[in-house]
């Protein structure tokens, strides 16, 4: 029990809980100037609303969990490798009209397999949108925030084209819907989580997390990627090949928040890519998702369920009378408090490092 | 007699590791003070507690008779006490003036006016002979001169205490006789020196009083005229050093290293490597000497695959290794103590146990496949950790970026030599080690050569040099200008060839 009160993870746990609670006191403020009459019922409904819904609750909690924890992962781990992929947005929404198109055409596969097919073409895709700018870096020495950010805007504009080309429904101006074969199952999980669109992404999501854990803290290969992330001449001196490293670092990022776009537009829940000029939000949250988390997989997995259980009880503030933007700017104040974890983590780690020599000094008084 | 500064009972602790353990150190108005210790004797802490950065747990800090605290490197700096870090902290786009009026600017109507600054800073820069350009980029001056600027960074802040943090470490010989006059001219002129350093030859030269501390303990204080360096080196190490390590004579066999006509050098540049050809045999360790700057970095990094070849060959062990990549060099037999090792050797924030696994962590004994295990990382590190004496706070799960350089340092020379390599090219192996640690180091060297390895040692310190080396070439802009004998010639002809006085034709 010391062990595990003294050990990294705790002291990061403890510090991303600190980080929220400020922001929590943080979003009140905002709460009280804005709607002062409401403000009481409208904040505990943002922090126990979803928990009052039940299981229903939970259950979109969860559901709308599953793209930011995978694009999260996304950006946690390209950290980890010391690259920031921004790009999310854009591997997220190419790899959503892969699953999307191979959704609605290939339906001669077998029901079991469609859903699978298409998640692993938008795991694909995702992933290739990411070469570039993985390639750019490692042999150009172009910046990857830039590149990535430029692919944002030619995945965003290029999925739009595509999707009139392809697969338009021009009477909603919107993608069509997928085959039923490809929507991913629910394995009973709407029966558990009544009223919600919870299905089997949860289940992927979670089996990815632990993926990526794995990959960085218990394999060679994660072992070269944090050694270029931290050091990348150290690492070329001991003869990992640090190019091909960025390029693959950058692949699997994208190919992470590729699956999530697959998993958003998979999960029969009403949402179509619809043609419209804006950045997947879904993608760009993995920033802050992967802050809070402090890059740890398991960390973002948690940091992930947190935004969106913000999400999901902002919703229900409006309710209250509070508008979505107002609810929208108070949600993202939070999180914005709440990516100071890093911050208390080392204030903490000097208050301890003080606490412990006060002890030892005590004890030797005496 | 009255003290500037005295530091009564300090004591501060780690996690792990007491730094100091109930230190006193007493300064003389005038002085220059050594403080001499090996690697990770507590001596640059020591000098932090004293400038504010850390806070002992026991222990007082006096100041001319009168007890002061020093709660950071601004109370340090208001009672007139300036340090010299081993690592500059300078802004490398800023001029030379920037730099040094930095953090005490002087302002009006909140412009910066820098008229009075640059005439105080030419003034003291005179009077000191620093010899500085206030208006040269830092990052384009050379490394004397940022130390210079440093220097005056203190003076110009009126300090009269003068810390130098092992202010020798980065300088090159000739620069290292410009400061020792430097440090003379500012204790004439009645500035208090301390002096961080573990090289006896540079402490008979300036200092006139040295406290010794040896693992965190005060061992004593000496006067410097009436001690000799046996004496000091034996407080430092706690037991008789030996300054010439006993060697036999070389039996060189195969050919490992066969190097032939190698260029190295950017594009429509001067080739800063210059038509280099030599061979290292199994069981020697042949010695490339020269003064910093003459292509001797660029020639180790074409050997080690850093950098890419312009035109010759490099055969090692019978393979041409020319254009491979770093890891088939690694495989085929090359090892490589870097010249720099936070740049090159280390990954400062990973423990030291997967530092020291850097380049086995691929191998059988430790990856399965493609997953490590790392108990057995550990367990080999804390072997090396025991054999070669590197100390930490936390042995191997300690972050390497907190280690002392020196240990650092041993980490990497453990890590080189435990892989067995054919050839190890060693480039200044013993920069920042104490000489006790230097001792081990080049007895290690000697015994890899005894069981068959070939060495080449890249060394600035003629020392050095005269005591390892089995054959010696000097490099000179980018040439070998000579191939010595170490019994058959002296350090001061090895000099005259390093500075390009004589040449002699060996091709």
């Amino acid at each position: 029990m010391k062990k595990i009160l003294k050990s990294e993870g705790f002291s990061s746990f403890i510090s991303s809980c600190i980080a929220i609670v400020i922001g929590l006191v943080f979003g009140l403020i905002i709460i009280l100037l804005t709607n002062p009459s409401q403000a009481l019922d409208g904040f505990l409904n943002l922090i126990v609303g979803p928990l009052k819904l039940g299981m229903t609750g939970i259950g979109r909690v969860l559901f709308y969990a599953v793209p930011i924890i995978m694009t999260g992962l996304s950006v946690g781990f390209a950290f980890k490798t010391g690259l920031f992929n921004i790009g999310t947005p854009g591997q997220f929404i190419v790899g959503a009209f892969a699953a999307v198109y191979i959704g609605v055409y290939w339906t001669f596969l077998p029901s079991g397999l469609h859903w699978i097919v298409a998640l692993i073409g938008a795991f694909i895709v995702g992933g290739l949108w990411a070469v570039v700018p993985g390639l750019m870096k490692a042999y150009l020495n172009v910046n990857e925030v830039i590149s990535s950010i430029m692919m944002n805007y030619i995945g965003m504009y290029l999925v739009n084209y595509l999707v009139k080309e392809t697969v338009f429904d021009s009477l909603r101006s919107q993608s069509l819907p997928v085959a039923s074969s490809a929507v991913i199952p629910k394995l009973g999980l709407d029966k558990i989580f009544t009223g919600s669109t919870l299905n089997a992404g949860i289940f992927i999501a979670i089996i990815m997390v632990i993926l990526i854990y794995v990959i960085l803290n218990k394999t060679k290969f994660g072992y070269e990627m944090k050694a270029c992330g931290f050091n990348a001449e150290a690492a070329k001196y001991a003869g990992i090949n640090e190019k091909k490293n960025i390029v693959l670092a950058m692949v699997i990022a994208g190919a992470l928040a590729g699956l999530g776009g697959g998993l958003v537009y998979l999960a029969g829940s009403g949402k179509f890519i619809s043609i419209v000029e804006v950045l997947a939000p879904e993608g760009f949250n993995g920033i802050p998702v992967a802050l809070l988390g402090l890059s740890n997989p398991i960390g973002i997995f948690f940091s992930g369920i947190f935004i969106s259980y913000l999400t999901v009880g902002g919703n229900l503030m409006q309710q209250f009378g509070f508008i979505p933007e107002i609810v929208d700017i108070i949600v993202s104040a939070i999180i914005y408090c709440s990516a100071l974890s890093l911050m208390i983590k080392i204030w903490l780690g000097q208050r301890k490092s003080k606490n412990i020599k006060k002890i030892e000094t005590k004890e030797g008084d005496e | 007699m009255e003290y500037v500064i005295e530091m009564c009972h300090i004591t501060k602790e780690f996690p792990g590791i007491i730094a100091n353990d109930d230190i006193t150190l007493q300064l003389k108005k005038g002085e220059i003070h050594a403080l001499l210790g090996e690697n990770g004797a507590g001596k640059s802490t020591l000098m932090s507690v004293l400038f504010g950065m850390y806070q002992p747990e026991k222990g007082i800090i006096k100041m001319n008779g009168q007890e002061v605290s020093i709660k950071d490197p601004n109370d340090a700096n208001r009672l007139g006490i300036g340090m010299v870090h081993q690592h500059f902290k300078l802004v490398h786009n800023f001029t030379v003036l920037e730099n040094i009026i930095l953090g005490a600017e002087d302002t009006k109507n909140g412009l910066l006016t820098m008229d009075a600054a640059r005439k105080k800073v030419n003034a003291l820069s005179q009077k000191y002979h620093l010899n500085v350009d206030c208006d040269a980029i830092t990052s384009e001056i050379t490394v004397g001169m940022q130390q210079r600027v440093e220097i005056l960074k203190m003076l110009y802040r009126d300090n009269d205490v003068l810390i130098f943090d092992e202010p020798t470490a980065v300088l090159t010989p000739q620069e290292i006789n410009e400061l020792m006059g430097i440090m003379k001219n500012l204790s004439a002129e009645g500035k208090s020196i301390l002096f961080i350093t573990h090289k006896l030859n540079e402490i008979k030269a300036v200092a006139d009083r040295c406290s010794v501390l040896r693992k965190g303990k005060y061992i004593g204080t000496i006067d410097v005229k009436t001690t000799s360096k046996e004496e000091m080196s034996e407080m430092m190490v706690g037991r008789k050093v030996n300054f010439n390590v006993k060697k036999e004579k070389a039996k060189p066999t195969d050919v490992i290293l066969d190097v032939k006509h190698l260029r190295v050098g950017k594009k429509d540049h001067k080739d800063v490597v210059n038509d280099i050809s030599f061979q290292v045999k199994k069981g020697e360790i042949v010695c490339i000497a020269g003064i910093d700057g003459n292509g001797q970095s660029e020639l180790v990094y074409a050997l080690s695959g850093l950098m890419p070849v312009k035109d010759g060959t490099i055969m090692l062990d019978g393979q041409d290794i020319t254009k491979a990549s770093i890891f088939k060099r690694n495989m085929v037999g090359l090892g490589h103590i870097p010249e720099d090792r936070h740049r090159h050797g280390l990954i400062l924030d990973y423990p030291l146990s997967y530092n020291i696994a850097l380049k086995s962590y691929f191998k059988e004994r430790f990856n399965h496949h493609g997953f490590l295990d790392y108990a057995k990382i550990t367990e080999y590190s804390d072997q090396l950790i025991e054999k070669f004496d590197v100390r930490s706070g936390q042995g191997s799960q300690t972050i390497t970026r907190s280690m002392s350089g020196g240990n650092q340092q041993k980490a990497i020379i453990a890590r080189e030599i435990d892989n067995d390599p054919q050839l190890l090219i060693a480039v200044q192996p013993t920069r920042g080690l104490d000489v006790g640690a230097i001792e081990f180091i080049h007895t290690e060297l000697i015994k890899e050569r005894d069981e068959g390895r070939a060495i080449l040692l890249i060394s600035l310190e003629l020392d050095e040099v005269m005591n390892l080396a089995d054959r010696i070439l000097v490099i000179y802009e980018g040439e070998i200008v000579a191939e010595l004998d170490p019994q058959q010639t002296t350090i001061q002809e090895l000099g005259l060839y390093m500075a390009g006085s004589k040449k002699e034709d060996i091709k």
